[in-house]
């Protein structure tokens, strides 16, 4: 009687054991993870001359990355989140071409801060709502904004934009060069130091309570969740991410128009983290790099039907990667450690 | 003592139709009351109104006599009332664990932290692990909810209401849709409650209501039609022909 009562208590305690480790040790950084940033450095030296299009695509890694706080982790879908990119870009462009205030870094943290500031404002207001909702609210955000740079010209430069932006070396060192070498450091870095600040995020208690928002929100309420602030506080940090992104995509491209406001650009943004795979912050990584190089490609291969290649890839991802790209290498992985177990 | 929960003149319609009327109903710390009626008596929208769900018309509530009328669902349940649901409400997608560190990381203030990780507290863990190992839900523990039968994720209902440490807890047919050979096992759990904790059950088993209850309240047409215990019950005539008589009810679980 003794002896089996000490296998049951042995059992059970390590029942728990291997639970507590999974939930102890599912933030850690994995070997694996190395792998996108050790692609990213490569690129710089095999594509010396691609390195102004590899600058656009981490600007779009971090857009969708910011996308998938909200729209992968807490569930919130929107229309509108070119509002906040189109915030941080021209609050960089304006200030440097209204205010002559052009040191790069500064530049991003204004950016930053006027973005949050948008996106704490409706997000306050717009997030008490949900589903189509909360959709059209998020695109007439975005269109609200655009008008209203087309209603000042004068200062926006309307749809001709502002061209010609110069800004101060980096860090007071660095040019920038014509083939854009700095620029990609420039924004792999910074993408670096979001990624890190949106992975502790993740993995953090808030991050899990996001989770719990997405998988059901009236059991959140009933644990006693103050949903709505949690929903404006990630709406806040997403839209000040995708404000970086912007502020990055003026100053590596020198120039912004009243475009970035696009519906177009909500919604490939969208896209992109959907091919991805959503929910999975590398999805991010994965969804803008495979969209931007096929657009690249298709568009050299035919000038005016290159959409429709993308349109087919999309077609394809749907049909087949429910779960997007990552989904893809994550059932791969999945079934070569069954195989090896068996 | 001031009761655990007080509800006083309740009122609620949805447009014309009134579904709650007048109700009053007490609570003692430790109470264990059934709340019986027939079907579309507003059992669970009286739930509803207690627990913040849906908003009153007019009436109070009252938590150790504090007035909670007018906070949220959420923060009534920070305030010690908890709930479970007729139907499942669980993050399907998530583990069993993680489920109950969710539950007691929103108790403890722990998710208003956006840096530390979530699986650096050994002591939620552990808690957790606890609140599992009373349900005997450990080996359960890594599952995914989704993939637990029907019956498992009742108790998974329940543990995460325990680990909410209500002092009142409303159960919404725990047992509801759970086959019947398994259904013991739910009501075992209820049986063996915290006694400090005030419960009222929302039962369609008349025998579990008359083995559980010690007070039983009878809603009629959204209004409280008598109280008593379940002897008296048993007994009132009246009961009996509304309610008692009526033995096809007893299949007939709202979905």
């Amino acid at each position: 009687m003794a002896a089996s009562d000490t296998i049951t208590t042995a059992q059970r305690t390590s029942t728990r054991e291997r639970a507590a480790d999974y939930l102890l040790g599912r933030h850690r950084f994995r070997a694996a993870e190395a792998l996108p940033w050790l692609i990213a450095i490569a690129v710089y030296f095999i594509f010396p001359d691609r390195l102004t299009f590899g600058s656009q695509v981490l600007v779009m890694v971090m857009f969708a990355l910011s996308l998938d706080l909200i729209l992968g982790y807490a569930g919130i879908v929107t229309l509108g989140h070119a509002a906040f990119f189109g915030v941080g870009a021209y609050t960089v462009g304006l200030a440097a071409a209204r205010l002559q205030w052009t040191e790069p870094i500064s530049g991003l943290f204004a950016a930053a801060i006027a973005a949050g500031i948008v996106g704490f404002i409706t997000g306050w207001f717009l997030l008490r709502y949900r589903g189509l909702t909360l959709l059209m609210l998020t695109l007439a955000t975005a269109i609200m904004l655009q008008e209203t740079g087309n209603l000042r010209s004068d200062i926006s430069g309307g749809y001709d934009g502002l061209p010609g932006l110069t800004f101060k070396p980096l860090l007071g060192v660095f040019d920038y060069d014509l083939y854009g070498h700095t620029y990609y450091l420039y924004a792999l870095a910074v993408l670096a130091v979001v990624f890190y600040f949106v992975r502790r995020i993740v993995y953090s208690p808030f991050g899990q309570a996001l989770t719990g928002i997405r998988e059901n929100v009236r059991r959140m309420h009933a644990i006693g969740s103050p949903v709505h602030w949690r929903l404006v506080t990630v709406y806040t940090i997403a839209a000040a991410v995708a404000g970086v992104a912007g502020a990055l995509f003026t100053q590596t491209n020198a120039y912004v128009t009243l475009t970035v406001f696009d519906f177009d650009n909500s919604a490939k943004v969208m896209v992109m983290l959907i091919l991805g795979g959503t929910g999975r912050l590398y999805g991010a990584f994965v969804g803008a790099t495979v969209y931007m190089v096929l657009e690249d490609y298709f568009s050299k291969l035919s000038p005016t039907f290159w959409q429709f290649g993308i349109g087919l890839v999309l077609v394809l991802a749907v049909l087949f990667a429910r779960r997007g790209l990552l989904g893809i290498f994550e059932s791969m992985g999945r079934y070569i450690s069954e195989r090896k177990k068996s | 003592m001031t009761a655990a929960l007080q509800v006083e003149g309740l009122n609620r319609s949805f447009g014309a139709l009134p579904v709650t009327r007048d109700v009053n109903l007490a609570l003692e710390r430790g109470a264990r009351r059934a709340l019986i009626g027939p079907n579309g008596a507003g059992k669970t929208t009286l739930v509803n109104l207690i627990t913040g769900a849906l908003r009153p018309h007019s009436g109070r509530v009252l938590l150790d006599g504090q007035d909670i009328t007018g906070l949220s669902q959420a923060d009534r349940a920070r305030r010690g009332l908890a709930r479970t649901f007729q139907i499942n409400q669980l993050f399907r997608g998530l583990t069993v664990l993680e489920n109950l560190c969710m539950t007691i990381g929103e108790r403890d203030g722990h998710c208003n932290n956006l840096w530390r990780s979530a699986g650096s507290r050994r002591v939620v863990i552990d808690e957790a692990l606890d609140h599992l190992d009373s349900l005997r839900l450990t080996d359960d523990a890594l599952k995914l909810v989704r993939e637990l039968p029907y019956g498992r994720q009742r108790l998974v209902e329940i543990a995460i209401a325990l680990a909410q440490k209500p002092r009142v807890l409303l159960l919404d047919e725990p047992a509801a849709g759970v086959p019947s050979s398994e259904s013991h096992l739910i009501l075992d759990v209820v049986a063996a409650l915290d006694p400090d904790i005030a419960v009222l059950i929302i039962e369609h088993d008349m025998d579990v209501v008359f083995r559980f209850a010690k007070e039983i309240t009878v809603l009629v047409q959204g209004a409280v039609f008598t109280q008593g215990t379940p002897n008296e019950i048993m007994n009132n005539e009246q009961v009996r022909a509304v309610y008692l008589g009526q033995e096809s009810h007893r299949g007939g679980h709202r979905g």
